[in-house]
Formats: C-alpha cells, structure tokens, sequence
C-alpha cells in the first residue's frame, strides 16, 4: 500500500505547485497555471492592437459576445457594480478587456456602442478566427457557434471565466460571475495591488 | 478533402513528450519483433494488428483535433479516457507485448536495473494494488475539484491522460497475461475475475451517479466554454452513461478473454 500514499502525496505535491501567490482571492488562484497576457486583436476603432494597450494597468479579461442573452450582460453588470464601488484611483488602475468571438456580428462600432454602456474601463475587442483561436487556446477556453435560426439569429457558446491579469501581465485569478460584487471588488483591487 | 483529414490530424497542443513515448513504443515493438523473428519466436499479425490499433487510438485521442474536444465537452472527455484506460489499453496488454519489448535488449541484460525495478513491478502487478489504482484514478480524476484544477493546467493534463493509460496497460496486462499462471506464478484466473468484478461496481455507482446528479457538477466546461452549444446537462448525462456502460462491457469482454485462457489451460490438463 505504500505507492498509492506516494503517488497521492505526489498529486497533492503537484496540486499544491499551482498557487504559489500570497494573495487570498475569493476566486481561484491561476498564478502560474496560464500564459501571461499576450493578444493580438482589433480594438473598437477598427485598429489591430496588442497587450500594450494596457500597459502597467490590471485587466480583467473575459470572452463573450453582444447578441448574448444573459451572461455577458450580467458580468459586465457585475464588474461595473464592483468598480464603483472602488475609488477613482484604483479604477483608473483596471481595464475590463470583453474579447467577441462573434466578429461576424460585432463590428468595432457595435462593439463600442455595447462596452461604453458599462463604463470607460471596458475595452471591447474581437479578431479573425485565427487571432481568437489563438487568444481563447492561450486562455483554455472554446467558442463555438449554433445554427442559424430563419432570422439568422445564432447562439454562441463561449467560456464563463474571468481572468485577472496584475499590473505586468502575469496571469492571477480565475472568476466566475456567481461571486457577490463585495467580493469581485475585493479581488480586483487585490489585483491592482499586486 | 486533404486539407480538413490535416485539420483533423494537427494536434491541438503539441506534445513533444506524447510523440516522443509513441514513437519509442512503436519502435521498441518493430525492433523487437525483428529479434523474435530471427529466432523464429515473431509475434502473430493479430498480436502486432492489437498493439497498434491500440496504440493509434490513444494517439489518436490524445494528439489529434479529438484532443480539443476531450477538453472541451465532458462526454468527449470520457470517451477520450475510455479508450486510454479501457479500449486502447486493453488492445496494447491483448497483443502481450512485454516478451516484445524485451527483446529490444537483445542479448544485452541490465541486472542492476533489473533489480531496481522488480520491487516496483511487484507492487504495481499485484493484483489488490492494480485494482486499486485503476478504480482509484478514475475516482481520483473525477473527483470535481481535482478535475478542475487538471483541465485549466496543461501540466496536470498531460499528467491526467498519461497516468490513465499506464495504469490501464498495468492493469490488462495483469488481467490479459496468457502464460500460465501455475508455471509463470502470476495472479490465478479467479483473482483476475475477482479483480474485473471488484473493477467493476465502482464505475458502475460512479458512471450512474455523475448520470443522475443535478447538471453542474463538472463546471468547468461551462467556465471554460463547451466546443459547441450543448447543454450542460445532456453533456454530464452522456459522460455519465459512458463512465457507466462501456467499461461494464470492456470488463465483460476481459472476463471472456480469462475465461478462454482458462479453459484452454484447463483443457491441456495437469
């Protein structure tokens, strides 16, 4: 019996390996687990834009598209409720990245018609479908489209997840949109102090 | 037609480790078995046909579009570790391929590594530990926080699906060794049962529990986005049934393959 105890000392040895960061989030610690930012996408201008447009700011990063019923609206809702909820200064230290993985639909202007509704700190972006194949397989996330409907409506399924990313880029936190505001603000503002 | 067969044969994350241990048990078996022959002891078509259908599939699970699938939908997830620790590694144990993979050595003998590895062969062979590392590691990688934490991190992912198929091939070939176990001194035909049984029930609670809970109990397909718009529910309910009825019928048809093996020993008589 002395190898299963090893090997499940191993795991736990492993499991362990994966938060290695002082903070305690609410959300999931992800230091290390992923890539640093990095993206190459068009921004609301219609520009082709990196990971420097964030430069020394925490970002907030998650996938998502503006014909979506329920769950995009309800976290932009949820972010912007927890960043009112910090100073001016600190929000001035945070930008919300909301990457389309529907570009057919989501034009730079669309997009910055939906992102300026929930405040200036929400970036919109989206991309061809080898820029977001890129930044969504860097994310461990999927997308994928349903069929047209007779009005050419069409469900998109996309990953839940907010990433946090700190000031230099290094990947952080994990949230999910069931988090009380009180804490999603508790964690951002971690992340700006970090 | 050429361009989606590439699409569908391009790993999703290349694994240089995945190719590399491939290739080196695809060629430890070519080279092995041209050894053999020169004794005249080749393995049969249907042993070589049985170790590289088995080894393809994994491959083929691991290290082709599949693979974004199997980690994107949770039924396609199960199917994945279905054919790693089940399909792929029961038809790698079937074609017996350790007398094989031996013969690489030749002539040569490493008596040192031998002997450092006896113990742990002894350990990882005996029939308790087998079953319960097999059962263990589904239970282990299914247990919803851990699996969570293996399907965001490449590492443990790779950990995960590897861990499944060495300790399936363990596992069959404990099950599958057709030597007799009287002269060879391994495990009885009615242990191996013993094993299969004692396999067997706990997949089957597993397989019918992930089946019947509430939706949500692997959520990180819903955080991390499902490869296409399935609801959560119909993807647990698939996974669930195929935790649950092939494995059932892989242990049925290891049973069969025992009882053959008994049967044929049985029959030469003592």
């Amino acid at each position: 019996m002395r190898i299963p105890g090893l090997l499940i000392a191993l795991f736990a040895v492993l499991l362990a390996g994966c938060g290695e960061s002082p903070v305690a989030f609410h959300g999931k610690d992800i230091t290390g687990v992923m890539n640093d930012l990095s993206f190459t996408l068009t921004d609301e201008n219609g520009d082709t834009v990196t990971e420097t447009i964030v430069d020394g700011k925490a970002v907030v990063l998650f996938f998502g598209y503006t014909h979506c019923p329920d769950y995009c609206p309800m976290t932009l809702t949820l972010l912007a409720q927890a960043m009112n909820t910090l100073s001016e200064q600190e929000r001035e230290q945070l930008r919300v990245l909301f990457i389309s993985v529907d570009p057919e639909r989501d034009t730079p202007a669309l997009l910055k018609e939906y992102t300026e509704y929930f405040g200036p700190e929400v970036i919109g972006l989206t991309g061809s479908k080898d820029q977001l194949d890129d930044v969504t397989k860097r994310y461990r996330t999927a997308y994928g489209y349903g069929d047209k409907d007779e009005e050419g409506n069409y469900e998109v399924s996309h990953g839940l997840a907010m990433y946090g990313f700190d000031k230099s880029g290094r990947v952080r936190l994990l949230m999910r949109n069931d988090q009380p505001v009180e804490q999603v603000a508790d964690d951002l503002k971690a992340l700006t102090d970090l | 037609m050429w361009q989606t067969l590439q699409t569908a044969l391009t790993p999703y994350i290349l694994s240089p480790l995945t190719v590399l241990l491939c290739l080196l048990a695809a060629g430890g078996w070519v080279l092995g078995a041209r050894r053999l022959a020169r004794q005249g002891r080749a393995p049969s078509v249907w042993r070589t046909l049985s170790f590289f259908t088995g080894l393809l599939l994994c491959y083929a699970v691991i290290h082709t579009q599949f693979d974004y699938y199997a980690r994107y939908m949770f039924f396609m997830h199960r199917i994945q570790h279905l054919v790693l620790h089940h399909l792929g590694a029961f038809l790698i144990a079937l074609a017996n391929p350790l007398p094989v993979l031996a013969a690489v050595a030749g002539g040569r003998r490493f008596p040192l590594l031998a002997r450092a590895f006896a113990p742990l062969r002894r350990v990882l062979f005996d029939p308790v530990v087998a079953t319960l590392l097999f059962v263990g590691l589904i239970f282990f990688w299914l247990w919803p926080s851990v699996h969570f934490d293996a399907m965001l991190s490449l590492r443990l992912y790779e950990l995960m699906n590897w861990s499944m198929l060495i300790d399936g091939v363990i596992f069959w070939l404990v099950i599958l060794d057709p030597r007799d176990p009287r002269q060879a001194r391994t495990s009885g035909f009615g242990v191996r049962f013993l094993m299969l049984v004692a396999a067997l029930f706990p997949q089957i609670l597993l397989g019918a529990y992930i089946t019947f809970s509430e939706p949500g109990l692997y959520d990180v397909y819903a955080i991390c986005g499902r490869a296409w718009p399935l609801s959560p529910a119909t993807d647990q309910v698939l996974g669930g049934v195929l935790t649950w009825i092939p494995p059932a019928m892989m242990t049925i048809l290891g049973a069969l393959v025992v009882l053959r093996y008994y049967l044929n020993y049985e029959q030469r008589g003592d």
